[in-house]
């Protein structure tokens, strides 16, 4: 029941966050000094061209307005066209949402898996070698820009090791597409050749993303289960005998998950806006490329759409971690 | 004596601190009878939560250092035993631990159920004693439970099996230090420490607590190793109780005599701190030592008027001054004033 009133008041806030979201980056993209219609336009195009494809996009009324419309066209369910490509927004957006969500999934899944245990030896073994390794570790997952990793990750691993693709996300069309997840449709498709090129083709950006998430998730962790193994139920435990794993895997690592579900999906917001970068580097067909392209282009209608997509998927991962929330934590308001 | 249960024997245990080695407790000398309940009375710093520990063993590994002394418990010396050992056959098993802030003990995130079921599991008088494997037969595990039910019944607990699906913030402070209580006796145990069990609650249920946790014992003939500063809740419910100053245990007496026949300095004023219509609140002089450079000898030399050069040369021993009354001064309060300390 408390979950249910819990998804529903978040439910109501959906909406006015998206508008929120929308109208900041509406005017930002449309103040700053770029002018769409001279592009279209092409060189040598005389001002009644520009004038011609300014009216035809709307883009001769005033700002509110223009918002306005755009709104009205969401809600009915057209993200508009694409000032550059002219295909319909929605449909490019369509095949890059799968690309990026493949990519940031996967890197929460094993930063996660391999976080949340390092973070609990490091607290458990605090100040020992493996701590202060896994400082010097988390501290360089800080501190590296993605972008310069990436670029190292790509000069040892794809072009003096030969280990990994240097970029793309297949060396040929991909599998099938079913569901737009490569690794999945491969797997359905049941083409293991397939599925270990995409998978190697993985193996960079996720190692790229995966870095700093991961050392995250290792300090939070670490912070959370020191602060619960100085508690009074842990003095308790070990006064009544359980085994000290027991005490560590199950009592005290239940309580630090609070502090780390929360930043995993703060993570996954940061993941989504790193994208950016890292499929920039590793030509990764996502929404971060596709952003980087239609602010390069200044395609209003792309931008627009990439902050509407990327807006939704974060609100709904805040979402679910309330939820997770909820159930770690049962004393939790809400 | 053959009915020894407990014998701390002269323990030194002291912490790292930055400003240097705190001399919590200073060679304390200490023993229980089985069924007897014997109270721990001190102020804060005196040393009775680290002596309380020191018999679970949980003091901090990495900042106590037991210095030198034994405790023997059964027999067997606790400090020279494996402690892995030590923890899967005597801790939560012969040795139970009521702790001090039933709010804070349970751990939030998980039902009291579970936390219940999870001792059981592994301290139950029916589990095999130093197993490690971590399967819980179901039989095993219906056997213990019906226990649990019966003993949360006898805690005077409404309704045991609603109480065990909730977490631990949906129930009371005196529901939730009764569950305690039952935890502790769950296991059998021959000794059940206490730190302090009714500090955190409210008057009205400091009272009901050790009521309870004194009959269920005596009907158990389970020994209770009691730590407090109030000497009302001492006097509630101990056989005999030991006052700890600074580390150093200074007097031991059966209840009844430690009240009126205080012999050491310090219990004396400690009892006449206690608020009286007569004399209302009167405080002790002077303020508790330092324990990084303790006062040598006696360590209550500095505030006590009948102080001379011996009892900072060098602590006294232990002198019998009735049945089971023992007490560590050289001027106790049954001799006159010596003549030394009124010039």
């Amino acid at each position: 029941m408390r979950i249910i009133a819990l998804v529903l008041k978040r439910l109501t806030w959906f909406v006015p966050t998206l508008v929120g979201l929308l109208l900041i980056v509406f005017t930002v993209s449309h103040i700053i000094p770029a002018n769409p219609a001279v592009v279209l336009a092409g060189e040598g195009a005389t001002q009644a061209q520009i004038d011609a494809i300014k009216e035809k996009f709307g883009l001769d009324q005033p700002l509110p307005v223009q918002f306005w419309r755009y709104l009205k066209s969401v809600v009915s369910g057209d993200f508009g066209t694409s000032l550059y490509t002219q295909r319909p927004i929605a449909e490019d957006l369509l095949t890059r949402v799968p690309a990026t969500l493949e990519l940031t999934l996967i890197t929460i899944v094993i930063a996660a898996l391999l976080g949340i245990p390092l973070g609990v030896i490091a607290a458990a073994r605090r100040n020992s070698f493996i701590d202060h390794a896994l400082r010097f570790f988390t501290v360089s997952g800080l501190a590296i820009a993605s972008f310069w990793l990436a670029i190292l990750f790509q000069l040892l691993f794809a072009m003096k090791l030969g280990w990994t693709p240097l970029q793309g996300r297949a060396d040929s069309w991909g599998p099938d597409p079913v569901t737009g997840f490569f690794v999945i449709d491969a797997i359905i498709q049941g083409d293991w050749d397939i599925f270990s090129d995409v998978v190697s083709h993985l193996v960079l950006p996720v190692m790229t993303l995966a870095f700093p998430a991961m050392a995250t998730i290792v300090r939070f962790t670490r912070a959370g289960v020191l602060d619960a193994i100085n508690s009074n139920y842990v003095l308790y435990e070990q006064a009544m005998g359980l085994p000290q794993r027991v005490i560590v895997w199950k009592y005290v690592l239940r309580n630090a998950l609070i502090g780390t579900v929360t930043q995993i999906g703060l993570i996954f917001g940061i993941l989504l806006a790193g994208a950016v970068v890292v499929e920039s580097v590793f030509d990764w067909p996502g929404l971060g490329l596709y952003a980087v392209n239609s602010i390069l282009r200044s395609d209003y209608n792309g931008i627009m759409g990439f902050t509407l997509i990327t807006g939704t998927i974060f609100i709904l991962v805040n979402l679910l971690v309330d939820i997770l929330h909820g159930t770690i934590d049962p004393r939790g308001a809400g | 004596m053959s009915d020894r249960l407990l014998a701390v024997d002269d323990l030194t245990v002291s912490f790292s601190s930055d400003a240097g080695r705190v001399q919590v407790l200073d060679h304390v000398t200490f023993a229980m009878s089985r069924g007897e309940i014997v109270g721990l009375v001190g102020e804060s710093g005196s040393g009775k939560t680290t002596l309380a520990r020191a018999i679970l063993g949980i003091l901090p590994a990495n900042a106590a250092h037991i210095e030198s002394g034994g405790i023997r418990f059964e027999g067997e010396d606790l400090l020279q035993a494996d402690p892995a050992d030590i923890a899967t056959r005597v801790r939560g098993r012969t040795i139970t631990f009521v702790p001090q802030d039933p709010f804070t003990s349970f751990n939030p995130v998980f039902t009291i159920g579970s936390q219940i079921m999870e001792l059981m599991k592994w301290k139950s008088p029916l589990a095999p004693p130093s197993s490690g494997l971590s399967r819980y037969a179901r039989t095993r595990r219906k056997a213990d439970r019906v226990k649990v039910i019966e003993l949360l019944k006898t805690v005077q607990l409404p309704d045991p099996e609603a109480m065990l699906a909730k977490y631990p913030h949906e129930v009371s402070g005196g529901q939730r230090q009764r569950l305690m209580i039952a935890m502790a006796l769950m296991t059998d145990p021959k000794l059940i420490i206490a730190d302090e069990p009714t500090t955190a609650l409210d008057v009205t249920i400091q009272a009901q607590i050790l009521k309870l946790l004194r009959q269920l014992t005596r009907e158990r003939g389970v020994s209770v190793l009691f730590t407090t500063h109030d000497l009302g809740a001492a006097h509630e419910i101990c056989d005999r109780i030991c006052v700890l100053y600074a580390g150093q245990e200074v007097e031991t007496a059966p209840a009844g005599r430690f009240f009126a026949h205080p012999s050491h300095p310090y219990t004396r004023s400690l009892l006449d701190s206690l608020p009286s219509r007569e004399h209302g609140i009167r405080g002790i002089r002077g303020e508790i030592p330092a324990l990084v450079n303790p006062p040598a000898g006696c360590r209550f030399h500095p505030r006590c008027d009948r102080a001379t050069g011996e009892c900072s040369a060098l602590r006294p021993s232990e002198t019998a001054v009735g049945d089971l009354h023992t007490l560590r001064c050289y001027h106790p309060l049954s001799q006159p004033e010596p003549a030394s300390a009124a010039s």
